[in-house]
């Protein structure tokens, strides 16, 4: 089973998020990066899983400049076989799944895994679109995986439910929570890493179709009004009558 | 030229995300000076009350096909309906289906895509779409520069405006792929609005102490006529299921009003409640980071505070 599997950089959960004095542009500085968490805890460590039961190789893939390469090689050491970057600075979700549906074309995987979202920009596009770019099915959400050695099964998040699904390889799919559990990358792991195969391929020539024009942040919260725990009537008061919520 | 909106149902009755979505597109095309055309896949009796909500045309697509969802067959569908119409904008419930068809639209329809929008598209100096981002820590404003653009609509960021009677519904002939996905079972939870379309959510984490508690957030729920929800903690021990678990690993809401119980307030759970309207925390240690994101307060013994509010709030209802 020959897997591919989509890995992004995001800022951290806890990061503070601010922008230039122009609002055009995010702040980086003091910002820590990580792999988005559904790329590396779900869809990631499932694609290992896979290989690990059938044989075959899970190949991770990035599009960024080269200082991501530690978060790639963190991916490589919590067991992904070889990497590739694509050497560009992501610039909308079109543009990154472009890159990765060109590297793909042809190259014969079984199937190509994403996160649901990545936690910066939570778009959910890139799946779609690779899967559209090259003329897969997509299955969302997907918080189970079985494969038979014929077809897989899927159960998928629905927002109100779940739902199963069966699907033949290739196909693309992307990761929700519980689809497996975190690995945390051991020492072994780490200088197996070092030695592994990092592709550096140079991106195709794409204009993007979207821009970010301003950020800004949500108007500050005035701050929380105490009521007194013995006076409930007080708090249905406010709810109703200051903040007509109910 | 047309704004088209797709329409979806569930077993062929629309909800209020549906009414959201055609309100969002007849205010699109209302800026954008052309009309709005409502499209519904699969077999809904009631598609022409669309037409209440500002859609100027329903076109209706029938086909076995759209028994099960399978995000390709969809895609084809609406673009060739797009193609149709001569639609400049593409508008999609933030669904799971409206997530999985907004980049596969984006590509077949060469268009700029905007994922979650919380506010109508302005229009002048350039077709611009705001967001959140960041997990709502931020909100973006996108410039689609493309001749055609597509959106998906957050749920609860436009309220559905009714504003004539129903229309008659046109059947729409295409061409229906042949599904590479089938459907083995969906479960849908039963009973209570949904978590992304409730306007009152009370949701409660470890405070509670265990699952034996859970009556008094379900009693709260009752009055209020709420959604129930919880934190990771109380979801990862089994006390509630999975699917009610809001935050960033679990749904991202953003109801009208969002109570707190016993949830200190990681900034993971945070993720997936700060666009409420307004944040209730009941908690017992004034410390509590949720304290900071909240509008009202109540620190206290939650197995005192909640039924107590219970019972105002069934006082509040009667009078």
């Amino acid at each position: 089973m020959k897997l591919l599997v989509c890995i992004s950089k995001t800022p951290d959960t806890t990061a503070k998020i601010s922008f230039s004095a122009d609002n055009k542009e995010f702040n980086s500085a003091g910002v820590q990066y990580i792999l988005n968490p559904y790329d590396e805890w779900y869809s990631l460590v499932r694609a290992l899983e896979l290989v690990e039961k059938q044989s075959g190789t899970v190949t991770v893939i990035h599009v960024g400049p080269a200082e991501n390469e530690t978060l790639i090689r963190k991916a490589l050491a919590i067991g992904a076989h070889d990497a590739v970057r694509i050497d560009a600075q992501p610039s909308s979700a079109l543009f990154v799944a472009k890159q990765i549906a060109e590297f793909a074309k042809g190259q014969g995987y079984d199937a190509i895994f994403c996160g649901k979202e990545t936690i910066d920009y939570n778009g959910s596009e890139v799946g779609p679109m690779i899967a559209e770019l090259l003329d897969l099915p997509f299955l969302s959400f997907a918080n189970h995986l079985e494969y038979d050695g014929a077809k897989a099964t899927v159960s998928r998040d629905i927002g109100d439910g779940t739902e199963v699904v069966e699907v033949e390889m290739p196909f693309v799919l992307s990761a929700a929570k519980d689809l497996a559990e975190q690995r945390i990358p051991n020492m072994m792991g780490i200088m197996k890493a070092k030695q592994k195969p990092l592709q550096v391929v140079a991106p195709v020539p794409f204009e993007d179709k979207v821009e970010i024009v301003a950020y800004e942040l949500p108007p500050a919260k005035s701050s929380v009004k105490l009521v007194d725990p013995e006076n409930m009537d007080e708090l249905v008061r406010l709810l109703h009558e200051e903040a007509k919520a109910i | 030229m047309s704004v088209l909106v797709y329409v979806e149902h569930h077993n062929g009755a629309f909800k209020k995300a549906a009414y959201e979505a055609v309100t969002y597109g007849r205010k699109t095309a209302d800026a954008l000076g052309i009309p709005c055309v409502a499209l519904v896949l699969g077999a809904a009796d009631g598609a022409g009350e669309l037409g209440a909500y500002g859609a100027t045309r329903v076109l209706q697509v029938q086909d076995p096909a759209f028994s099960a969802f399978d995000s390709q067959v969809y895609a084809s569908v609406i673009a060739q309906a797009a193609e149709s119409v001569g639609a400049k904008v593409v508008i999609l419930s933030h669904s799971a289906d409206g997530k999985a068809l907004l980049g596969r639209l984006a590509v077949r329809l060469d268009a700029g895509s905007v994922s979650g929008a919380t506010a109508v598209p302005t229009t002048e100096g350039g077709f611009r779409v705001r967001k959140n981002v960041f997990s709502g820590k931020a909100i973006a404003e996108y410039e689609l520069t493309t001749d055609k653009k597509v959106i998906s609509v957050m749920g609860n960021s436009i309220p559905p405006e009714k504003l004539g009677a129903p229309i008659n519904v046109e059947a729409l002939s295409v061409t229906v792929p042949t599904p590479k996905i089938r459907m083995v079972a969906i479960k849908r939870i039963e009973g209570n609005i949904p978590l992304p379309e409730a306007e009152i959510v009370v949701s409660a984490g470890r405070g509670l102490k265990g699952p034996e508690h859970w009556n008094i957030v379900e009693d709260l729920g009752d009055v209020l006529g709420a959604t129930l929800a919880c934190s990771r903690p109380v979801a990862d021990s089994d006390w509630r299921p999975h699917h009610e678990h809001v935050g960033q690993t679990g749904l991202v809401i953003r109801p009208n009003l969002y109570i707190a119980i016993g949830i200190s307030g990681a900034i993971q759970h945070l993720a997936g409640v700060n666009n409420s309207k307004v944040i209730v925390v009941i908690n017992k240690d004034p410390e509590a980071p949720f304290f900071k994101a909240a509008d009202y307060g109540v620190v206290g013994d939650l197995f005192e505070v909640v039924p107590r509010l219970t019972e105002a709030v069934k006082k509040f209802k009667a009078s």
